[in-house]
């Protein structure tokens, strides 16, 4: 297949970017989006020119580094990750923009490269559940009703990529932070500090400059792992929990 | 038992390295408690004192950084990712093995430590592995207090499942996930220790040396892969949790950014480097496509607990695999295997597999592939079984191939994936290096020849959660409290600094007219013919001789586009590729001299007519550990005797 890509480049963070246009050829359907680029990138350095820098590492939609804004749409056209995404899916001939995430919180280091440190600060103000080592009881003392275990789960297989904020007209990362609330107030483990860790989280969300949730759920549509906006109503009670007090 | 008919070479023993593994007295139940004991401690207020680098963020690092933050040191953790939270350890897929006990099925430690030691083929240090299997409990209620998601029964309490190489229940799990569930739980930890100053995080750091300061381990040298700029940290202790080196084959289901660099540069500064040649095939990863492939994806062992995996009976049978009745269909890992069937440790099913494709059974495009078929496990437990325990691998696989494992069984083949060598370390992680300590996949110490499933997520964490932390405070109690820090001034860290930015500008400089991918290429089809699944002496010594050349050419022939002060992808991936192209040296140098078939390691000449493994524990109960002596001499192979006393050493039968 034959491929025209409109990719922005940008040497970094100071000076401004563009779209330049690109040709590749010869793509069969079962090459992945990333193996395209890798191609492309072949392709420039032999010809003597600078490659395209993006962001990848596992290639299995797990590590959550790969991004990719692919003709508007975070991740491009299938529910997965770029990196999960083969060129079967997209037309031959067909051009194709490929831009970074577009987040105020996620400045542009280099061309697709964008920094995602926003999302640690995040999880820094409260992500956690405060046990050292060495001092836990037995697992088994904790029974928990595995509906509860299911469903902190989905909210667990958040792989912090960033299309739910790329995906958002605000840039907001409710998406992202509901997912951590949600899976700790969903285990007893997390109970303890349930109500300083929503708080802190938010209070970090907000400084980081990511926007507000207007209820789109356009971050649901774009999540490669499907994570439910359900966990923002998740979020939204728990922040009101905290705020109006203890409530047991 | 027959031979081929093989001139064995003569094993030259000359140690000069100093192995002592200082495995503590006693019986091996109490070496562990009892070392404990004795261990010298750092009075609390004097622990923060002392600052320890960690080199990786993946479940071993995390943990270790974590942990000693929590007891109180300085900690610096570095990683290449954007964040830690991105570290390879996260696409561990199948589960964590602990010797709970809790279906009742007779688990304990000792079988726990019993398997470890078999499954390694006996080339493993007892005592190392006992103490594993003895905090393995200690990984499932740490992790659970974290709030790992673990599978649990409707009851409410942990799910386990039975993995390759044991006939108990003993996996924990969660989901297809397990890595990115301990990795996030570690990461967690790591970043509650970020946020109260203790830890000082630094991502898209990349080390390119260590520094060793009067036979001290006193920091590292790094490159701000953003700005290009080289540094130096300074610590009084440096923890390598770098994880393995199976992206010498190019091809390996490890992620893109997965190198040996930083353990490399540890061995060129004097740490051993222990079996390079025991690297793990891993047999259930979906067969290779084209040209174009960049990496090859794994899917969990744990699918072998009820698929069973087969080939056509004859030779050139193209039918589609639905239409070949059962009678025509070889099952061979059941039928050579009747006590473990389909679940064979990793290293037996993936020769297994090798073999039936080599007689020309294979299937697929490129008959590089085997079937790995549900039909029956539907069957008996419904789809929606089959859909609630393997879901989400069946949507990874169809992803990818576009084919519907619901419908169709899957193709898998053998595919690189965990490397059981690394740096040497002795009882407490501590290489041949004073005060380098390596932990994780980074160092050779619990897998032997082979690791089986589930165990690589335990070592990781009981090196970083539980073991590490007690010993390091022994490296720094003997240091004492009255011990500098030696600056990042000092010359071998400007001497280091200048070594690194001279190796960056040969890399600019090389303006050749090959691209570093296709030397990694190169490179990767070398290893795999030679030193992949099965080996043999003339093909370890054809590989001896095209990787020296192959180097050769990479200096004079690379071309690195960009430059050096800037986020340069290039010149990241030609540092690390020319690393591999001197480590491949040594691994074909370890395969060619182990005269013996021993867990992942295969060499055809040494082999029962039935294709069975030989080990040779007259000659080889050792681990080869290399010592560097400089990049025009042959390194030295050391050796470290093992003893065997509470498992028996024996020939290794899964039938």
């Amino acid at each position: 297949m034959h491929f025209t890509l409109k990719i922005w480049r940008q040497e970094n963070a100071d000076v401004a970017g563009g779209i330049q246009t690109y040709e590749v050829d010869d793509i069969s359907g079962d090459t992945s989006f990333l193996e395209m680029l890798d191609i492309l990138n072949d392709q420039l350095e032999s010809d003597g020119g600078l490659p395209v820098a993006f962001d990848h590492d596992c290639r299995e939609g797990i590590c959550g580094t790969c991004s990719l804004m692919i003709n508007g749409t975070p991740h491009g056209p299938e529910t997965t990750t770029t990196c999960q995404l083969h060129m079967r899916s997209f037309q031959d001939g067909d051009t194709i923009f490929i831009e970074p995430w577009r987040a105020a919180a996620f400045p542009v280091v280099r061309d697709l490269v964008v920094d995602r440190s926003a999302f640690d600060r995040i999880i820094r103000a409260g992500g956690f559940v405060s046990i050292d080592t060495g001092s836990a009881q037995d697992a088994n003392n904790t029974p928990i009703p595995k509906d509860d275990a299911d469903y902190a789960f989905d909210a667990a297989t958040c792989i912090g990529c960033g299309a739910c904020v790329a995906a958002c007209k605000n840039a907001s990362a409710m998406l992202f932070v509901s997912a951590k609330v949600s899976h700790l107030a969903h285990v007893p483990q997390g109970d303890a500090e349930r109500r300083g860790r929503v708080l802190s989280m938010v209070d970090t969300m907000d400084a980081e400059g990511f926007g507000s949730c207007t209820n789109y759920t356009d971050c649901e549509a774009a999540c490669p792992k499907a994570i439910s906006t359900d966990h923002i109503a998740v979020l939204n009670r728990e922040f009101i929990r905290a705020k109006i007090g203890r409530t047991t | 038992m027959e031979l081929a008919d093989v001139p064995a070479q003569p094993v030259k023993k000359r140690n000069r390295m100093k192995l002592d593994a200082k495995i503590p007295e006693g019986p091996i139940q109490e070496k562990w408690s009892r070392y404990r004991n004795k261990l010298k401690l750092v009075n609390p207020s004097n622990k923060r004192k002392f600052r320890v680098i960690v080199v990786g963020s993946g479940l071993a690092g995390a943990s270790a950084a974590a942990t000693m933050s929590e007891l109180g040191y300085a900690v610096d953790c570095f990683c290449f990712q954007d964040s830690p939270r991105r570290a390879h350890s996260i696409a561990a897929q199948g589960g964590i093995n602990a010797a709970k006990n809790y279906p009742g099925d007779g688990d304990s430690i000792y079988r726990l430590f019993y398997d470890t030691v078999k499954g390694g083929d006996f080339r493993s240090r007892e005592a190392n592995v006992h103490r594993l299997a003895e905090v393995s409990g200690l990984i499932i209620d740490q992790c659970v207090a974290q709030g790992v998601p673990f599978a649990r029964e409707y009851g409410g309490l942990l799910d386990n499942r039975s993995f390759g190489g044991a006939q108990v229940s003993r996996t924990f799990y969660a989901r297809g996930q397990t890595g990115q569930q301990l990795l996030i739980g570690a990461y967690s930890a790591l970043s509650r220790q970020v946020a109260s100053g203790n830890v000082r995080m630094f991502t898209r750091m990349e080390m390119l040396d260590v520094v060793v300061v009067d036979g001290r381990a006193s920091g590292i040298v790094t490159r701000n892969l953003v700005t290009g700029e080289v540094e130096s940290h300074a610590a009084d202790a440096v923890v390598l949790a770098t994880g393995g080196y199976a992206n010498v084959f190019f091809l390996s289901t490890n992620a893109m950014g997965c190198n040996v660099t930083a353990a490399y540069r540890a061995y060129k500064k004097g740490a051993g480097f222990a079996n390079p040649c025991f690297t793990q095939i891993h047999p259930t990863c979906i067969p290779v496509a084209g040209d174009h492939q960049s990496k090859l994806t794994l899917m969990s062992e744990s699918l072998r607990n009820d698929g069973r995996v087969w080939v056509p009976q004859q030779v050139g049978d193209t039918r589609p695999p639905n239409e070949i009745p059962d009678a025509e269909r070889d099952y061979f890992l059941e039928r050579k295997y009747p006590s473990f069937g389909n679940l064979t440790p990793r290293d037996v099913a993936s020769r297994s597999a090798k073999e039936v494709c080599d007689e020309g059974r294979g299937v697929g495009k490129t008959g590089l592939g085997v079937y790995l078929d549900f039909r029956d496990a539907t069957a008996r437990m419904g789809r929606d079984t089959v859909a609630a325990k393997y879901g989400n691998l069946f949507d990874m696989y169809q992803r990818i191939t576009d084919e519907n494992p619901y419908q169709v069984p899957m193709r898998i083949f053998p595919a690189p994936h965990y490397t059981m060598g690394g740096l040497w370390v002795d009882y407490n992680l501590m290489s041949t290096v004073e005060g380098l300590f390596v932990i994780g996949e980074a160092n050779f110490s619990d897998h032997g020849a082979n690791r089986l499933g589930a165990s690589a997520l335990m070592q990781g964490l009981a090196d970083g959660y539980f073991i590490l932390p007690a010993t390091i405070g022994n490296y720094f109690a003997q240091l004492g409290i009255s011990h500098q820090t030696v600056s990042p001034d000092h010359a071998e860290f400007k001497q280091a600094e200048q070594g690194c930015t001279t190796r960056l500008n040969r890399l600019l400089n090389a303006s050749g007219n090959r691209t570093v991918d296709s030397f990694h290429k190169e490179l990767g089809r070398i290893m795999w013919e030679n030193c992949g699944m099965s080996r043999n002496a003339e093909g370890l010594e054809k590989a001896l001789q095209q990787i020296p050349e192959l180097r050769e050419e990479f200096w004079k022939n690379v071309k690195v586009m960009g430059a050096g002060e800037e986020l340069n992808l290039s010149l990241e991936k030609a540092g690390r590729v020319a690393d591999f192209l001197e480590f491949g040296e040594l691994m074909c140098r370890d395969a060619l001299t182990r005269n013996e078939s021993c867990g992942g390691h295969f060499r055809e000449e040494y082999q029962t007519p039935e294709g069975e493994a030989v080990r040779d524990d007259e000659q080889y109960c050792h681990s080869a550990v290399w010592e560097y002596t400089g990049d025009d001499a042959v390194p030295i192979r050391n050796e470290e005797q093992l003893e065997f006393e509470y498992v028996e050493l024996a020939l290794r039968s899964y039938k």
